[in-house]
């Protein structure tokens, strides 16, 4: 919540501040300047790049405010670290009190750190003193009693802490921390947490990019990270080409001919709103959770697509086209290959990008499940440990290749079908 | 380029009479006939709905007549083919190949050698003036200039007729009065049969030198004419072609029958 209203103010503010500069700034010159509607004028606008900056600079600068990074300037108050003490008031059965401190070190977890030190254990009263160590974002039990002469015995109980009174089940606010009573009269001490976020939930972004590095060196579970990627892609790849292999033909099958669609219609419409996700227990069960599984499932996933996107664009081509064709003396198969297919390749080109896109996602979800090596597998290996560092490189990688496998496909695209959308 | 077989054209009571999903059948074409001799340039004109595209359609072969029958050098016409050369309004032409290869397409599906298909390729570029632009992306062209490609692709396959459907249909005003201009010097230097269908009556005067005046329910041919001004415009411009005596009154004539033909139309529906 508190983030959220950070993002929006950070919005705001940025973009005021950007209306201010630019005021003086943008020159004023363009045809669009001179444009007197704007809103619901499409062409007009723009995407910002200054928006597109500051748009993923704020998102690094909050993950940074929020985990205590080094790389960002700015942090929201961290957790309590380092030597603090409280004193409590214990009440013995004869109805005397006598006090004594509870020193407390807080440190890192993961790191090492020793119990403070007694400067002066030799008290006058029956109530001596304590020492306790505590991890961040953790707490402590504190049995005071187990030092204190007449600890053990009945109507000993500890009724203060720093001079305000305590009961089971109550709790008080010390100096860096609360101190809490269970109800059975012992004292719990939690450190206090400040905003930032334990790295478990969420890592600062030097130890995602820290692990990064020791990964693509030296591996995850005996498997390199290219093992990992590149595992992930040889089954995307080889799903879509078998995917491609059927259902391109199968696609021009249906486009051309009346009985072909028919047969297949009912079978490709029912087939095509399956999320491919839904096919995983039964291609496990079909399959098996190995090679052959993965690949046959985004077989299935690239399958329809490709279909449907090589019917479109069968379906597609201008009747005056085939006509001229036909005029022109071409035969039915010189039809096919010189008319059909490069004006269904545009369709077909589409539907690829959509494809790729829909077994990236597969298979990363099909890993989760089932896999030995792979990048969803090593995300559900680290999560299973808790190593968050690990899963969020994991996903920041996932997006930046299937962001990658897009913009091939652009370029291919380019490349191979210059005449799209310009027929 | 033309090998000068005698072609002649001959149309005998075509009927085309289908039914609509509706049950309600339609009568585009009732008993046409017609003879094109060799050379001859024909436009046909008609308020919509009179069934001349669905004529052209038959004689190109990419409909079948219901009776009747299209004859061309002595062979019934049974489908498509190559002697029939077709020039259609828009959208005809290949985008993924270059301005060279679709005006080759033609010769390429007979397996004409490649060297020969380069020559009759620029010669045809030079004859439509397009000389400077056979590498380009036909989709990188004006719309004028993607109908003298689809002129010179119909060409360049060498066709006893070349049937145009309405081939100027989608140009502007300026880029019309040229292309007519130069749809004229291409039938005076070919001497090919031309069958021209429009919905522009001043066009049809311009380029026929037949005209024929199709009226519908069910479509037949009304009337015909015999007119000087598209040998008169081969010669000169055809600005001054529209003020020669007899051309004004011919338009007006004809206008005056489309329009009585439209307002029977109007006046049947209501």
């Amino acid at each position: 919540m508190l983030i959220l209203i950070i993002y929006i103010s950070i919005f705001v503010l940025a973009y005021v501040a950007y209306k201010a500069i630019a005021g003086f700034t943008v020159s004023k010159t363009g045809f669009n300047a001179r444009k007197t509607v704007t809103f619901g004028d499409e062409s007009s606008v723009k995407s910002n790049r200054a928006a597109s900056i500051i748009s993923v600079i704020s998102i690094f600068l909050i993950w940074g405010a929020f985990t205590g990074s080094k790389i960002t300037p700015l942090h929201v108050p961290g957790p309590f670290v380092g030597d603090t003490s409280f004193s409590y008031t214990a009440t013995n059965e004869q109805n005397l009190t006598s006090q004594a401190r509870v020193h407390i070190r807080v440190g890192l977890i993961g790191q090492d750190f020793q119990k403070p030190e007694i400067s002066d254990n030799n008290q006058s009263g029956f109530a001596k003193d304590d020492t306790l160590k505590v991890g961040a974002w953790r707490s402590a039990l504190i049995r005071v009693q187990n030092n204190d002469e007449g600890g053990k015995v009945k109507g000993y109980r500890v009724t203060a802490i720093d001079g305000n009174p305590i009961a089971p089940k109550q709790s008080v606010e010390v100096a860096d921390g609360v101190v809490n009573m269970t109800k059975k009269g012992s004292l719990s001490f939690v450190p206090d947490k400040g905003w930032q976020m334990e790295p478990i939930w969420l890592p600062a972004p030097e130890s995602v990019v820290s692990r990064l590095i020791e990964i693509s060196i030296d591996g995850y579970q005996n498997v390199t990270l290219l093992e990992n990627l590149g595992w992930s892609l040889f089954r995307v790849i080889m799903g879509f080409t078998f995917g491609s292999l059927v259902g391109i033909p199968l696609g021009y099958a249906m486009g051309l001919n009346g009985w072909f669609r028919g047969w297949f219609d009912p079978i490709v419409e029912f087939m095509r709103p399956v999320p491919p996700l839904a096919l995983i227990p039964l291609v496990i069960i079909w399959f098996g959770i190995w090679e052959q599984g993965k690949i046959s499932l985004l077989f299935l996933a690239a399958l329809w697509i490709m279909t449907i996107s090589a019917r479109a664009g069968v379906s597609g081509v201008n009747i005056t086209k085939v006509h001229a064709a036909y005029s022109l003396g071409a035969s039915k198969f010189q039809i096919l290959t010189h008319v059909i297919v490069p004006n269904s390749l545009p369709e077909i080109f589409t539907g690829a990008r959509v494809a790729m896109g829909v077994c990236w996602g597969t298979v990363v979800a099909a890993e989760l499940v089932a896999a030995e090596k792979g990048a969803g597998k090593m995300i559900i290996a680290a999560s299973k440990f808790q190593q968050t560092d690990i899963v969020i490189m994991g996903i920041i990688l996932i997006g930046v290749i299937g962001f990658g496998i897009d913009i091939l496909m652009r370029v291919a695209e380019q490349i191979l079908v210059p005449w799209k959308g310009k027929g | 380029m033309s090998e000068n077989k005698p072609s002649s054209l001959r149309v005998d009571q075509i009927s085309m009479t289908f039914e609509l999903p509706d049950g309600n059948s339609i009568e585009a074409l009732k008993n046409v006939s017609l003879n094109l001799e060799e050379g001859e340039i024909l436009s046909v004109l008609g308020p919509s709905g009179c069934g001349k595209t669905t004529l052209l359609n038959i004689i190109a072969g990419f409909l079948a007549p219901t009776s009747g029958q299209v004859i061309l050098n002595g062979n019934q016409v049974k489908g498509p083919g190559p002697e029939r050369g077709m020039v259609f309004q828009q959208g005809a032409l290949f985008e993924w190949m270059s301005v060279r290869k679709n005006i080759g397409f033609g010769p390429a599906m007979k397996g004409v050698p490649a060297a020969r298909i380069k020559e009759t390729v620029d010669e045809l570029l030079e004859i439509v003036g397009l000389h400077d632009y056979g590498e380009k992306a036909v989709y990188e062209l004006s719309g004028g200039m993607q109908q003298r490609v689809a002129l010179a692709r119909c060409l360049a396959n060498d066709p006893d007729v070349i049937l145009m459907d309405e081939p100027l249909g989608a140009l502007d005003a300026l880029t019309r009065e040229k292309m007519q201009g130069l749809v004229l010097k291409l039938w005076k230097e070919t001497g090919k049969t031309i069958i021209l269908i429009t919905h522009a009556v001043e066009e049809a005067l311009l380029l026929g030198e037949r005209l024929l005046v199709m009226a519908p329910r069910p479509g037949h041919i009304h009337k015909e004419y015999r007119l000087p001004f598209a040998n008169l415009g081969v010669d000169s411009d055809l600005r001054s072609v529209k003020k020669h005596k007899d051309f004004g009154p011919k338009r007006e004539e004809i206008l005056a029958m489309i329009w009585e033909m439209e307002e029977d139309i109007m006046g049947r529906k209501e």
